[in-house]
């Protein structure tokens, strides 16, 4: 299936307005009182709304037969990984003040860092094998089997923003909600798609798996 | 060809046409999406600044001095961000967010009932208890919970100016501070944020401590909706959340009254609040923190600076036990 491309490019600039107007907001001096926590805050729901946006991708695709959905996925969970290393970024260098020492305390210190930390960790890898060239160099198999680390990136990424709190938003709540609702499908799936005959399963995009 | 084949193939759009037509298109949707994700952004994530614009106090006077820690040598955080970056949990959950939903708080008529363990009972209309005393302006640093701090020009007086008014009898050990409950006048009071009214306590020795400030105005105005008007409490040397918003009730009591971030989370937030560098919260560490305005983190200072006045109330506790 060749890419479409427009799509592509169109999803790629839309995913580097909100990080773009942060910066702007930034340069401008219009991030509010306290600017390193109002950078931390967006940069990481931001993570979290592409990890979600990427891990909507194939339930959306199965239900609605739209396989031109597909290659967004990548480009989705890559603004995920993005944005989670600007935040992990921006607290080093603002809120740590550029100590790696300090950065480091902190983070095994804290419950809710270990929590960020993994999620950071697991897209790691993910970003690194993202390319079509990585998924053909590890076979659909092995590289379907490490993606799922995505699901522990967003898990994680939940229990993080939970505990990164005072108390327990609303907000942290129906993201919590949100991400479980995509990671159900993913258990419950099998039980409801209809059994593959032959002559579909011939047409379904033998490229990369959900 | 003839004329009319000519005619037709004249009415086929140039290959040109074409083409700049899709591009056309392109750009369209191209820009129609990145406004949409831009005001979608724009919406869901605004910083916020305060714009309140309080009456003046007329007859502020300035605090004795420096000694007595009723002034701090240090910048003076701006009167924008005091009032525009605020945890008002009965407005919004969002600091940024406080001062646009409480614009239009109305902190008049008010009425401060002070009871409890005292001989001389009262309710009092706000501008009744506001004759007390002048306000005088004090320069306090504020030290919130979350690791931010602000440098901030209060005006009021000492909350022993009022408790000395009202006669505490020799059983009164604590005092006792509820916010107004009212979720007609505050949107965000709804069950589940937290268990309201906010309540606040402080040790008799604490409440009449000098720097202990019954606060009514800030920047020699009065106090923003977003600050805790009409009328709060500041506790300089503790968290924050101890300086109770838009008080209504202040009670005298024999036995130390519930507090509502002990209540939420009795592991993570004690009775006493003393800002500590050296006890963390369980969560994140309390040894720096942000100064709101340009800089960077400074350190935290034991009793947020005030150990010269304030140590001595703790002689002998254990401020790792009793956080």
């Amino acid at each position: 299936m060749k890419p479409p491309r427009f799509a592509t490019f169109a999803v790629w600039v839309n995913g580097a307005v909100p990080g773009l107007l942060l910066l702007w907001d930034a340069w401008h001096g219009r991030l509010g009182a306290n600017p390193v926590q109002f950078a931390i805050r967006t940069t990481g729901l931001l993570a979290l709304i592409f990890l979600g946006l990427s891990l909507l991708i194939t339930p959306l695709r199965q239900l609605t037969g739209v396989n031109a959905l597909f290659p967004h996925r990548r480009t989705l969970g890559l603004y995920a990984a993005i944005y989670a290393f600007a935040h992990l970024t921006i607290f080093f260098w603002f809120d740590r003040q550029r100590s790696v020492a300090g950065t480091w305390h902190e983070i095994v210190t804290r419950t809710y860092l270990w929590f960020g930390a993994i999620a950071l960790l697991a897209l790691v890898p993910l970003t690194i094998t993202s390319t079509q060239r990585m998924v053909h160099r590890l076979g659909a198999k092995r590289w379907k089997a490490l993606h799922r680390l995505a699901y522990v990136a967003a898990v994680a990424a939940v229990v993080h923003y939970c505990l990164a709190g005072k108390i327990l938003t609303v907000q942290a709540v129906a993201f919590t909600g949100v991400i479980g609702l995509l990671l159900l499908y993913r258990l419950a799936a099998p039980w409801f798609k209809p059994k593959p005959r032959a002559r579909v399963g011939k047409q379904r995009p033998p490229t990369v798996p959900a | 060809m003839n004329d009319a084949d000519r005619e037709l193939s004249r009415q086929i759009t140039p290959e040109s046409a074409f083409w700049n037509r899709r591009q056309f298109l392109r750009a369209g949707i191209l820009a129609a999406s990145v406004t949409a994700t831009g005001v979608t952004y724009r919406q869901l994530n605004r910083a916020g600044t305060g714009s309140a614009e309080p009456a003046g106090l007329a007859n502020l006077v300035p605090a004795p001095g420096m000694a007595n820690g009723f002034r701090v040598d240090a910048p003076l955080t701006s009167f924008e961000d005091i009032s525009g970056y605020n945890n008002f949990y009965e407005f919004s959950l969002d600091k940024g967010e406080v001062a646009r939903v409480s614009q239009n708080f109305v902190a008049r008529p008010w009425t401060v009932v002070v009871d409890g363990l005292v001989h001389k009972p009262k309710t009092f209309d706000l501008d009744e208890l506001l004759k007390l005393q002048p306000p005088e302006e004090r320069v306090y640093r504020m030290r919130c919970v979350e690791a931010w701090s602000m440098v901030i020009p209060w005006a009021g007086f000492s909350l022993s100016t009022l408790l000395n008014a009202v006669e505490p009898t020799g059983d009164a050990k604590f005092v006792a501070f509820q916010t107004l409950n009212d979720p007609t006048r505050f949107p965000n009071q709804v069950p589940g944020v937290l268990d309201w009214p906010y309540v606040e306590g402080l040790r008799m020795d604490e409440a009449m401590h000098p720097l202990t400030l019954l606060a009514s105005g800030v920047y020699g105005r009065e106090l923003p909706a977003a600050n805790g008007a009409p009328l709060r409490l500041v506790v300089p040397w503790k968290y924050g959340f101890k300086g109770i918003k838009s008080v209504v009730r202040i009670t005298l009591t024999a036995e130390q009254p519930p507090t509502t971030w002990n209540i939420q989370g009795p592991r993570e937030y004690g009775f006493y609040a003393n800002v500590n560098p050296q006890v963390d919260h369980p969560r994140w560490s309390q040894a720096t923190e942000q100064r709101i305005g340009p800089g960077d983190r400074v350190p935290t200072l034991m009793f947020n600076g005030y150990g010269e006045q304030v140590a001595s109330l703790y002689t002998g506790m254990d401020l790792r036990a009793n956080f």
